[in-house]
């Protein structure tokens, strides 16, 4: 026969052993998923490449971006200048590799901005509702109203020229879809009854939505941020490329291939080859931004 | 149903009033004084108080855009700098143009796309997989305007297979106008010459932002589908015996395409944003590029004008796509909010 | 050969696909001699000798393995089972046992990178581990069907109900008009109690409340009259009082159509009630096998016991409820011995090291455990043991 036992006492040093255990056991599927989806490693291998180009710039360029050798314009790739020149004889890989920095700057600003501010405006009115939630999303609505690129380029237009307002028209498109994000998210755990228990605690507002609803919504957030960083790259360079953007002779890569249009047929590595920089960073950022996604997907990590 | 329709139209009002009240921001914030403009260079600092009088700049800002509205209610955008005609004739006068292509566009993206979604989620993870979601992901990560130069330095300078930007042949003359779609015109006309040009003319600038909603529109499919074919009614349709071909499209299939039409609707309207870049590098004679040329010489009216018009229809596509969903997707009673 | 040529031989042949799918129906007129389809493609496979007729479904030794991220799981490592023409057999278990893993291998449903390793399945003494994709194709639906557990879940949401039900007959019959299937499906859904069936049947599955779904699931795989119905926790996710109408319902049913149902439940209570014969699961192997009144009357197996035990049913308010101590052995590894043995007060030495074979005790009631040693050991469970 079976015996009847009683129930096991609360055994903390095993709890805490079995909590830590679960712990480590999600690193490493993380780290055994990210291992095996090779196009994320290979994103996050081209982010980290970006990062280093960017930051290793003076060392890597052969040449001075910014100097003008007019006897040397429009050569082609060779082995003093493996990018060639352009117009105005300026070595295109060395302005390639300083559009690093700018790009990064761009990208990283950007994300600063909106993705914060989104944040604060979506936590608020989906924790505090009503009609100060009515009124912000219809702020947000009429933002997302606009074609992203199309508000981008008329506060760009309406700022002036320049990268400074380049970042603060795209930043400014930007921010709507991380507001509706960031509420979607608080309305699902607003009747958490883990929230309710804090409010029956007595927690203030302002600290249950910071400290608790913030890091809940921090998880899309982030996949989102990630698979929009490709976006904002490709916005800059179109306000680049329209002129709107960043101004010369700033080595911006959108700028780079409007600069090269009229030399299209015959000098074709002016414009094709900044553009070629633009396609594998923001790949990279799509793929960095895939992978992150996947990971947090619960349902890939069972298989 | 109806209510809900209702209630998006009435939702569709205020954003409207809203997107006024935006490009009236944006009008003063232009680093552009429209009067100096006007009255030109040379002209005299009191004949340019008389034209702000004249014009009522010097009003305060409410009564300002109280007349900024009733003129936008009488369809009254002002007159084009550049052009020197009303924005709105130009505006009719462009968009057809624009029109054509992201309707084209649209059609190359949702005939690739969606088989492609479809291949890739039934054979997840294998070569075929591998390689439909490279090539979306090098769809969606390309910048507009670069694969745009390429192709025609490819397609056009060197291999000539297909001619040169621009809408027509110069040499050949337009149709009679009838809708502004020269496709349409022509066969209408009968003027097959026109129509193989036209058609001709199309074939790149279409391709490139179609392959750019292509991506998108696979990726929506794939992953809508992996969704759908996890789910018990996929399960419950083997177990009746049905092959695997009508286990995919009549049962998961139709399933995984709702959300894809929706993206489909959004992406139709995104190309509005996609021309304008497009348009400038083939020279094709649309909005976007109509627009890109006002942005850039601060053209005040044309710009409020046409961001107006782009935003209204961006909001009209995105709630016809609402409806849409809604009718297709028969658990969604819009009646609850 | 001259007369092949003349125009009314020609018209004849053309006609008669016109005539087919116009014509009456074979099942609409003779509702108790349906055919079945599937039955013509089973001819290729070879009888085993010495089966009788009354078994239908014959598991021996079925091992299931599902490759994961942390190793490989053994979902199912050596099932063993037999069931009868026009019974009602329970598959008991807690979750996770792998009692939906067998359902879906025997209808040869396990989705890669999932297999079936190791095991046969005789259906009417062929082994559908042996046939093809097409020959389980005709049968599925046919002669053997499952129903789910959350029929809204298991219905495809954006079709009519009514089309989903006529599905069934129209995959397997092709000689069938789709408005006599249509009337078909209408007939069977009133069989199954749902009133206005013609109205519901134009309806959407979320338009259904979780009985109606779960009736016109039934209706959707009974109506081509299977041999066998798998029922997979068919009442799990309804209300305790449809839970009843719906097993007097597969009851009433089953006697009709005179199929056999294989029951899958964790309810014992429902079992009880329902079915002739139990099979009772633990880790991936049958423990114990034999009559409703034996299993639950005279449980042999240590597990079997326990989960009795566990019923609060006589018990004085005051006592503590019954558990079974221990774990769920984890099925990444697969013990070596009986996966019971850690758990078990009466494990004797070898119960860790061999798996023990099933014993009969009577002619219907089989124990996989040494402490039943001296009824006969099941000669296929021999040849699978580890």
């Amino acid at each position: 026969m079976i015996t009847e036992s009683a129930p096991p006492a609360l055994d903390l040093t095993e709890a805490r052993r079995r909590r830590a255990e679960a712990r480590w056991r999600y690193l490493e599927d993380t780290y055994v998923l990210w291992r095996r989806n090779r196009l994320m490693v290979l994103g996050t291998a081209i982010i980290l490449g970006l990062i280093l180009i960017a930051a290793l710039a003076p060392l890597l360029a052969t040449h001075n971006p910014y100097e003008q050798i007019l006897n040397d314009r429009l050569f082609g790739p060779s082995a003093t200048h493996c990018f060639g020149t352009d117009s105005l004889g300026r070595d295109i890989f060395s302005r390639v590799v300083y559009g690093a920095r700018v790009t990064l700057t761009i990208a990283l600003l950007v994300a600063a901005i909106s993705t914060p501010l989104g944040m604060l405006i979506g936590i608020v009115a989906g924790y505090l509702g009503g009609v100060l939630d009515e009124i912000l999303m219809r702020l947000a609505d009429v933002f997302l109203a606009f074609p992203r690129l199309i508000l981008a380029i008329a506060f760009a237009a309406a700022l002036g020229p320049g990268v400074e307002n380049a970042i603060i028209a795209i930043a400014i498109a930007h921010w709507p879809s991380y507001a509706r994000l960031a509420r979607a998210e608080t309305l699902n755990v607003k009747n958490n009854d883990y929230i309710q228990a804090m409010r029956v605690l007595g927690a203030g507002k302002a600290r249950i939505m910071a400290g608790h609803i913030l890091p809940l919504t921090l998880s899309s957030i982030i996949v989102r941020m990630s698979l929009d960083m490709g976006t904002i790259i490709l916005t800059a360079a179109g306000l680049g490329f329209l002129g709107l953007g960043a101004q010369p002779p700033m080595p911006e890569w959108g700028l780079m291939v409007s600069d090269g249009r009229q030399f299209l047929v015959d000098q074709w590595w002016v414009s094709t080859l900044p553009g070629l920089a633009i396609l594998v960073v923001v790949m990279g950022f799509n793929l960095l931004g895939d992978g992150i996604r996947d990971v947090l997907d619960p349902r890939q990590r069972q298989a | 149903m109806s209510r809900y329709l209702l209630r998006r139209l009435v939702t569709l009002t205020i954003t409207l009033f809203g997107i006024m009240v935006m490009t009236f921001f944006i009008s003063l914030v232009i680093p552009l004084d429209p009067l100096a403009a006007l009255a030109g260079p040379q002209a005299p600092q009191e004949t340019v108080e008389r034209l702000r009088t004249l014009y009522g700049f010097d009003q305060p800002l409410y009564v300002q855009f109280g007349r900024y509205v009733a003129r936008l209610a009488r369809g009254d955008l002002g007159v084009s700098f550049q052009t020197s005609r009303p924005v709105f004739q130009d505006i009719l006068k462009f968009f057809p143009a624009t029109l054509e292509l992201a309707t084209f566009a649209i059609l190359v993206g949702v005939a690739l796309g969606i088989p492609l979604g479809v291949l890739s989620a039934v054979y997840r993870n294998s070569l075929l997989d591998q390689f439909c979601r490279l090539l979306s992901l090098i769809g969606v990560s390309t910048p507009v305007f670069w694969l745009g130069l390429v192709l025609l330095l490819i397609f056009y300078f060197k291999l000539g297979w297909l001619p040169e930007p621009g809408r027509l042949n110069i040499m050949l003359l337009e149709p009679p106008r009838i809708t502004g779609v020269l496709l349409f015109d022509s066969a209408v006309a009968r003027d097959w010459e026109v129509f193989g040009s036209a058609l001709a003319h199309l074939v790149l600038p279409a391709s490139v932002l179609g392959l750019v909603g292509m991506a998108g529109i696979a990726r929506i499919t794939r992953s809508s589908m992996l969704e759908v074919l996890s789910q018990e009614y996929v399960k419950t349709a083997r177990i009746k015996g049905l092959g695997e071909f009508l286990v995919i499209t009549r049962h998961a299939l139709r399933n995984a395409l709702v959300p894809t039409v929706t993206v489909v609707g959004l992406t139709y309207g995104g190309l509005l944003e996609g021309s304008v870049l497009t348009e400038t590098i083939f020279s094709w004679p649309g909005l976007g590029r109509y627009m890109a040329n006002a942005f850039l010489t601060l053209d005040l009216n044309t710009i409020v004008g046409g961001t107006i018009l782009v935003a209204f229809t961006f909001c009209v596509v995105n709630l016809l796509v609402d409806l849409l969903y809604a009718f297709l997707n028969p658990k969604i009673t819009y009646t609850e909010s | 050969m001259a007369h092949l040529r003349r125009w009314p031989a020609w018209a004849l042949v053309a006609a008669y696909p016109v005539y087919a799918s116009l014509g009456p129906s074979r099942a609409a007129l003779h509702l108790d001699h349906f055919e079945q389809p599937g039955e013509k493609r089973f001819i290729s496979i070879p009888t085993e000798a010495g089966v009788t007729d009354d078994l239908l479904l014959d598991v021996q030794g079925l091992k299931v393995e599902f490759p994961t991220l942390r190793g490989t799981i053994h979902a199912l490592q050596g099932v063993t089972f037999q069931l009868h023409r026009r019974e009602t057999l329970g598959l008991a278990g807690e979750t996770g046992c792998g009692k939906s893993v067998t359902a879906l291998a025997i209808l040869r449903l396990i989705s890669p990178p999932g297999r079936i390793s190791q095991g046969r399945i005789l259906f009417e003494g062929r082994d559908l581990l042996a046939a093809s994709e097409a020959e389980m194709r005709g049968l599925r639906g046919s002669q053997i069907s499952m129903i789910l557990q959350e029929p809204r879940m298991a219905l495809n949401p954006v079709i009519r109900v009514g089309e989903q039900v006529a599905e069934t007959l129209l995959v397997h019959n092709r000689t069938l008009s789709r408005r006599a299937a249509k009337d078909r499906a209408v007939e069977m859904l009133a069989t199954l109690g749902i009133p206005d069936p013609q109205q519901m049947a134009r309806r959407h599955p979320h338009e259904l409340s979780g009985g109606m779904a779960q009736r016109v699931m039934i209706a959707m795989m009974l109506v081509t009259r299977p041999k066998l119905l798998i029922a997979d926790e068919p009442t799990s996710a309804l209300d305790v009082t449809i839970q009843a109408q719906i097993l007097e319902l597969i009851k009433a049913l089953k006697r009709e159509i005179n199929t056999a149902v294989l029951l899958i439940t964790h309810d014992l209570g429902v079992m009880a009630e329902t079915c002739d014969r139990v099979a009772v699961m633990y880790a991936g192997i049958v423990v114990e096998q034999g009559s409703v009144k034996t299993v639950l009357k005279r449980p042999r197996h240590p597990y079997t016991q326990g989960l009795l035990r566990t019923i609060p049913n006589d018990m004085p308010p005051d006592q503590p409820l019954f558990s079974i101590r221990g774990q769920v052995p984890s099925l990444l590894q697969p013990p070596t011995g009986c996966a019971f043995a850690p758990r078990c007060d009466r494990a004797m030495p070898e119960c860790a090291q061999t798996v023990p074979p099933r014993y009969a005790l009577e002619p219907d009631h089989h124990v996989a455990c040494f402490l039943y040693r001296g009824g006969t050991a099941n000669r296929h469970d021999a040849k699978s043991a580890r």
